[in-house]
């Protein structure tokens, strides 16, 4: 029951969101209707799919790579591979669009090659279209992809692989028909996230003049100030995600997944020698287009711009980042532990629920949970207030919706989905046997997940709490409008830079928000190998 | 958890306690603001307070109703202003400092919010093009096809220029307008005020539109110079009504816990060395008679402005984005 009043609780500003848009009108709608948002529509529609497709196509043959074979570099990739994470999509936008603009660099270059006066003497991609974008966010969120894919490749049933090269499949073969089917929950739950991310997300769109449903949400509020039409549309998108969600878990319903007998001595695939230039050097594109480019670019801009004092300066506004990431985190982790631990061990019809619905937060733009929250917590002080105030007692002000309270639970709704996303994903990779084994030998069910299922969950667990980590680091528009007085993180930071069309003295901002959430890959990298 | 409310409330009742300060909710960017703020807590000792951001202050403003800190509101545009008007969020100031350093047209006729800079929205002509005395209206002239670069039509800059022409010309010639704007852009509308400048520069396009203050501001950058270098800043419409002009404006917010401080700080704000500020530090027009302009702003010389009044512009601003969703200027 409180498992349920827990998952209530996170759906609250949701739910607010809902009934914030019963009274939306249809005067605005209409008029959006018969103009821009069919455009609007198509381009979500569009977008997510894109993105989707090519997160898969980056993502799970990298994971294949590292997992089953005998990639050159292998050991480094596999971590390397994580670090697109780290940067944020706006800010990779702003730098690629930096690059391949026609005024950027690149093309200036070359037209001043081969004497080129005007942009219809020769084609170069526009990078400000929607396929730009989604190569953008697809570019930092497939290692999502990347590392529950992994995950579930490395936990794979070896001796399901092996049955299948016995029976006569090719490792290739084996590789399409055991390995990817067996991970496909892994993928599915990743892929789930990367698309609600890519729908909430306004700063890349906006930043690559794409108008999508984000954008209807934005104008209708911030344009036609009606923001109860605005809720409307991020319901009906919320509403959107939940359908994708509810259909992808039904297609594969009856599929039962009995693993985790992970055996260390599958041999890897031997790779030729072009197989494994043509596999690391598909690893490494993946790594210098999500990571290492921009990096150098950000480099090379604090290098002009920045001085050692900003560094000091800058100290504090990082603390205030880490410690807001660091409530984020371990909250949405045990909370989503809660929710995975329900869905597996409760007899109740309705187990999956909770995890469910508490992960709406993640497909909600990060302002209008802002003002959901604001909605939900600003009644709830007032009442405080009141209540003082009628006991004669100091009255606390503000103290839910005004403080990095708002902020950190904002976060915690916004992004608990990722946590839940992989726990139960985990969960999936413990046999069901294992369930049952404490049982028979007379142990209590709590004490068999603490000593069973919770070391086997460990690495979930871990990747669970550094994914929400970075993303809370990242995440731009809900810490802008929550934050209290005098109180920035990286992220408003560079945003009040860039805002500024000043990037190049934010580089350093930048730099060190990649940096701080580089500290928990590798530390996780670290971890992972010593178990 | 009885803690974690000790503390949360000990963090709160700090901004509350402190007499000597007041808070700032501001649209405006911090670096911008910060050496004024610190001058008047040089002057005053009163501590500023300040919390920055764009999108949903005045919804944040709105649940935050009596318990608000916020005292001050300084905004970019003029349509913020009318919003937190409109959303009945701000108080009337009685200020006899205020209404005469600051000209009618340029506050609020009950009192409640004041201009404190103004700023152009200016034609950008590629230097190429040679000298030309531009009007908005010719925008729309076929001879410019695939000639113009702006950001979104959607922008509050530009949302207040079409409402200014809607207020000029009516609806239906400002669709066609829009229309042929857009017919005439040489890409998708994207980028900021100074990006287009830069592909002026490029030669992707000859003609913008951006504010003033970002000439300047790019003619003292390291890097964005060559841009500027590479265009005319034109002052439109001279012959008629006079170049389109957005301020930006102050506030006392409706609830404001440190009313005296508030007001101080509105007054220093129009007082004669914060608006030499504005002007020298963001080239901006300062909306005080008589204070200097910056030497480089002063260069592009005088100008006719359209003494259209701000109200009024804000009147049609919802009109005018539904006409630049109409025309789908921005698709």
């Amino acid at each position: 029951m409180s498992v349920w009043l827990l998952a209530l609780a996170l759906m609250v500003p949701v739910l607010t969101m809902f009934y914030a848009s019963i009274s939306a009108s249809s005067g605005v709608f209409s008029h959006l209707w018969q103009t821009v948002l069919p455009d609007y529509i198509q381009n979500t529609l569009l977008l997510g799919a894109w993105v989707v497709f090519l997160v898969i196509v980056f993502g799970v043959p990298s994971a294949a790579i590292i997992s089953q074979t005998n990639v050159y570099g292998r050991r480094f990739l596999r971590w390397l591979l994580l670090l697109p994470l780290a940067m944020p999509a706006y800010l990779v936008a702003y730098l690629y669009t930096d690059l391949f603009d026609y005024a950027g660099p690149l093309q200036r270059f070359l037209r001043a090659q081969f004497d080129w006066q005007s942009p219809q003497d020769y084609w170069f991609f526009d990078i400000r279209t929607l396929a730009g974008a989604g190569v953008i966010i697809a570019l930092v969120l497939f290692p999502y992809v990347y590392m529950l894919t992994r995950t579930a490749f490395e936990q794979q049933d070896k001796h399901l692989l092996r049955a299948s090269r016995t029976l006569g499949f090719s490792a290739g073969q084996t590789l399409f028909k055991v390995s990817i089917p067996l991970a496909r929950p892994a993928i599915a739950v990743a892929a789930s996230l990367v698309l609600m991310e890519t729908l909430a997300d306004f700063a890349t769109v906006q930043y690559f003049a794409v108008n999508t449903l984000t954008t209807a949400i934005y104008d209708t509020w911030l344009g036609y100030g009606d923001i109860a039409a605005a809720n409307a549309i991020a319901s009906v998108l919320t509403l959107l995600v939940f359908i994708v969600l509810v259909l992808e878990q039904r297609s594969r319903a009856h599929q039962q997944h009995q693993t985790n007998r992970p055996n260390q001595a599958q041999p890897l695939l031997q790779l030729t020698m072009w197989q494994n230039l043509l596999a690391s050097g598909y690893c490494w594109l993946l790594v210098v287009a999500g990571f290492l480019l921009p990096m150098i670019l950000l480099l090379a801009m604090a290098f002009d711009y920045s001085t050692g004092e900003q560094v000091v300066e800058l100290l504090d506004t990082g603390v205030n980042s880490l410690t807001i990431a660091a409530y984020v985190a371990t909250i949405a982790t045990v909370l989503a532990l809660v929710f995975a631990s329900y869905r597996r061990f409760s007899q109740s019809k309705g187990k999956q629920l909770p995890l469910q619905i508490s992960g709406f937060g993640y497909a909600i733009p990060g302002t209008v949970l802002a003002m959901a929250m604001l909605a939900t917590f600003g009644p709830l002080d007032h009442w405080l207030n009141d209540l003082a105030a009628s006991m004669e007692w100091q009255q606390p002000g503000l103290i839910l919706s005004g403080t990095i309270f708002a902020i950190v639970i904002a976060l915690v709704v916004r992004f608990i989905a990722i946590a839940n996303g992989t726990l139960a994903s985990g969960y999936d990779q413990i046999a069901k046997s294992l369930d049952y084994a404490p049982a028979s030998l007379g142990v209590s069910l709590p004490k068999a997940v603490g000593r069973v299922h919770l070391p086997l969950l460990r690495p979930s667990i871990f990747v669970a709490w550094l994914l929400v980590f970075v993303e809370a680091m990242k995440e731009l528009p809900a810490v802008l409008l929550l934050r209290p007085f005098n109180f920035d993180t990286l992220s408003t930071h560079i945003y009040q830079l860039i805002s500024d069309e000043r990037l190049e003295q934010g580089a350093l901002g930048a730099i060190l928000i990649v940096a701080f959430g580089l500290l928990p890959i590798i530390w996780l990298n670290k971890e992972k190998a010593q178990s | 958890m009885k803690k974690l409310l000790v503390g949360l409330a000990l963090i709160s009742a700090s901004f509350v306690s402190m007499a000597k300060e007041v808070n700032v909710y501001s649209y405006r960017q911090p670096f911008l603001v910060e050496p004024l703020f610190a001058k008047f807590t040089e002057q005053t000792g009163i501590k500023v307070n300040v919390v920055f951001a764009k999108k949903g202050m005045a919804e944040r403003l709105a649940r935050e109703g009596k318990h608000s800190p916020a005292d001050v509101l300084l905004t970019t545009d003029i349509s913020r202003l009318i919003e937190l008007h409109d959303k009945n969020l701000l108080q009337a100031v009685d200020s006899k400092t205020l209404t005469e350093a600051i000209p009618a047209q340029f506050r609020a006729s009950d009192d409640t919010w004041y201009a404190l800079t103004t700023r152009v929205r200016n034609i950008y002509s590629a230097k190429r093009m040679g000298e030309h005395a531009f009007t908005y209206e010719e925008l729309a002239d076929p001879k410019y096809k695939g000639k113009i670069c702006t950001r979104s039509g959607k922008h509050p800059y530009n949302v207040a220029l079409v409402a200014a022409m809607i207020n000029h010309h009516g609806e239906a010639e400002t669709l066609n307008w829009l229309k042929g704007v857009k017919a005439n852009l040489a890409r998708k509308p994207q980028g900021n005020d100074r990006g287009q400048v830069q592909a002026i520069h490029q030669g992707l396009c000859d003609i913008s539109i951006g504010n003033s203050y970002y000439f300047g501001k790019m003619l003292t950058d390291k890097k964005q110079k060559v841009w500027a270098d590479a265009v005319h800043i034109n002052f439109p419409n001279q012959a008629g009504v006079g170049a389109h002009v957005n301020i930006s404006g102050v506030a006392m917010a409706k609830h404001a816990p440190h009313q005296d401080n508030a007001k101080a700080l509105m007054e220093f704000l129009v007082s004669v060395p914060a608006q030499e500020l504005y002007a020298e530090t963001n080239m901006e027009y300062p909306v005080r008679v008589g204070v200097k302009r910056s030497d480089l702003v002063a260069s592009w010389g005088e100008f006719k402005a359209d003494d259209l009044s701000l109200e009024k512009i804000a009147e049609q601003r919802k009109k005018a984005l539904m006409l630049i969703d109409q025309a789908k200027f921005d698709l």
